[in-house]
């Protein structure tokens, strides 16, 4: 989240010699409501929601079998409410208020039940409430994001209290490292609008729970075939749709660089869904709709990180870098080691947030039409502080998730039980069916 | 009598229904089947896990006529139903015993 240039230029009308003394010192003490700004950060805040529920529940449930659409559909409903509560009672103070002495790792509880926010407070140019309501989104789709990875056979319940135990101690202190004044922030980690935070988070994680939980029975031998990718490209679209007020919202104003960042998001995903399917296409004779939508989430996910730094040529090479490396993390990787990541959360988010979160180092340089690397610092420097943010958050991710799922087993159980799985989570876990034609 | 069932592709129903029509034929029963012959079934392919489909889908189309029209029959459906590539189906023709028809009591041709 880059700071908003202040509009000290208004205070212009009150002389050159007041403006030159008083302004900026005016403009830093009494922030003032923009009514441009809020507007666009409540719309950008409905798109980043919409993203979850509907956009990534339809496009996974359309990924799995008929048995099961339901059950990840609900899982995707059911994160975004628990998310929801948990942000307003303790995340958004754990993630956002000043942690005191421990602030480099983590925010303290001073806003805890949304203390202190209320109607006149403002964060920059728009009212806090919406500042944190934009980020209650964020939190929400990031473990939505990881449901792709464990798809069908979790237990409904054990994914409850994973999720509850992993927002209080993963994202929520990493999401403060970089955006809440911690310390990869502090130490220049370029990263807009999530590629570590959101996209390497997730996917990390959702990867070690798809190994700590295990394949799915009968994988890979068995043909489980998406029930519906008529749903899968509806949802692709809408996540697209959606991502403009994820990247563009991240500058949490409307302004040029708000602007920026939704064509280079617009670019990135358009090269990185053409680099899918040629990519297919070559390697198997034809293109699919599954890879050009895939090919379209990695572009989007690879921007993240770089949409308010990168220029629009910048972005297509972030896009086809990513389009062609989530392809084969998803299509090649995935197939030799063996891991059953159902929905390739580690294939599109963890390694497109990685392709997009060192390139921001490369493509936000002036030369290569970015908007610049910070003063004294270095191509290699900045790619060296790029490489410190990723590391740092999977390190961390691991360990941490990898801890929490050994909890959650021992308390309830990770998944259903073989004959369970067999009959599907939707019968199983909710007495309904997706479908009943 | 005789029980003419013929596997047809799925996109080939409507001209059979009006070849079949077009020769008297009044009534017939249609089921959507899967199987396979000698076209065999496809692969699928999805982010890069293939999968063997053996089950294409297939119409199929049940009539019963009198002895005398079964060759009418045969030949409708068959030029109808035909693409001249593999896959177009097969016609297996059985005896029928006897037809009853529930609303009058008719049975033998009459019940056709």
């Amino acid at each position: 989240m880059s700071n908003r240039t202040n509009k000290t230029i208004l205070c212009a009308l009150g002389g050159v010699a007041v403006w030159l003394a008083a302004g900026p010192v005016l403009a830093q003490d009494t922030p003032t409501l923009d009514s441009g700004d809020t507007a666009w950060m409540m719309t950008a805040t409905a798109l980043v929601l919409f993203m979850t529920i509907p956009g990534l529940s339809l496009f996974y449930a359309g990924m799995v079998r008929a048995k099961n659409a339901l059950s990840v559909m609900m899982q995707c409903f059911a994160i975004t409410c628990l998310m929801t509560v948990l942000w307003v009672v303790y995340g958004y103070s754990l993630a956002f208020d000043d942690g005191g002495g421990l602030n480099q790792w983590v925010g303290g509880l001073s806003k805890a039940f949304m203390a202190g926010v209320g109607v006149d407070t403002l964060s920059g140019s728009i009212p806090e409430s919406v500042f944190a309501i934009f980020q209650m989104t964020f939190a929400i789709i990031t473990p939505a994001l990881m449901v792709g990875a464990f798809a069908e056979r979790m237990k409904f319940s054990a994914m409850l209290l994973f999720m509850t135990l992993w927002l209080t101690v993963v994202y929520a202190p990493v999401c403060h490292w970089v955006w809440g004044g911690g310390w990869l922030g502090e130490m220049g980690v370029l990263d807009f609008a999530g590629g570590t935070v959101v996209h390497i988070n997730a996917g990390i994680a959702g990867l070690v729970a798809a190994m700590v939980i295990g394949k799915r029975k009968g994988y890979p031998r068995t043909a489980m075939p998406p029930h519906s990718l008529v749903l899968t490209l509806v949802g692709a679209a809408m996540l697209w749709v959606g991502w403009f007020g994820f990247n563009a919202g991240s500058e949490l104003a409307a302004d040029g660089t708000a602007g920026m960042a939704m064509v280079v998001t617009q670019v990135a995903t358009a090269g990185a869904a053409l680099a899918w399917m040629f990519s297919e296409w070559a390697g198997h004779g034809k293109p699919s709709a599954l890879g050009i939508a895939s090919g379209a989430v990695a572009g989007l996910v690879a921007i993240t990180p770089a949409s308010g730094f990168v220029g629009p040529m910048g972005a297509l090479a972030i896009g086809v870098a990513s389009g062609w490396g989530c392809y084969i993390a998803s299509v090649k990787i995935k197939r030799a080691m063996g891991y059953d990541d159902s929905l390739d959360v580690f294939g599109v988010h963890a390694v497109g947030g990685i392709i997009g979160a060192i390139l921001t180092g490369v493509f936000v340089s002036a030369a290569l039409g970015g908007a610049g690397l910070a003063e004294g610092i270095s191509m290699g420097a900045q790619v060296g502080k790029q490489i410190v943010g990723v590391v740092a958050t999977i390190v961390y991710d691991i360990i941490v998730t990898l801890v929490l799922l050994k909890i959650v087993d021992g308390m309830l159980g990770l998944r259903v039980n073989e004959d369970e799985e067999t009959e599907g989570l939707d019968i199983v876990l909710h007495d309904e069916r997706g479908y009943n034609l | 009598m005789k029980l003419i069932s013929a596997i047809i592709k799925p996109f080939k129903l409507d001209d059979v229904r009006d070849a079949l029509a077009e020769i008297g034929v009044r009534g017939m029963t249609v089921t959507e089947v899967k199987g396979f012959g000698r076209q065999k079934g496809h692969t699928e392919l999805y982010r890069g896990a293939e999968y063997a489909v053996d089950f294409l889908p297939k119409i199929k189309l049940e009539v019963a006529v009198e002895d005398d029209l079964v060759d009418q029959v045969i030949e409708s459906i068959s030029g109808a139903a035909k693409t001249d590539k593999i896959g177009d189906g097969k016609v297996f023709i059985v005896n029928l015993e006897q037809v009853y028809r529930i609303r009058t009591g008719e049975t033998g041709n009459d019940a056709l």
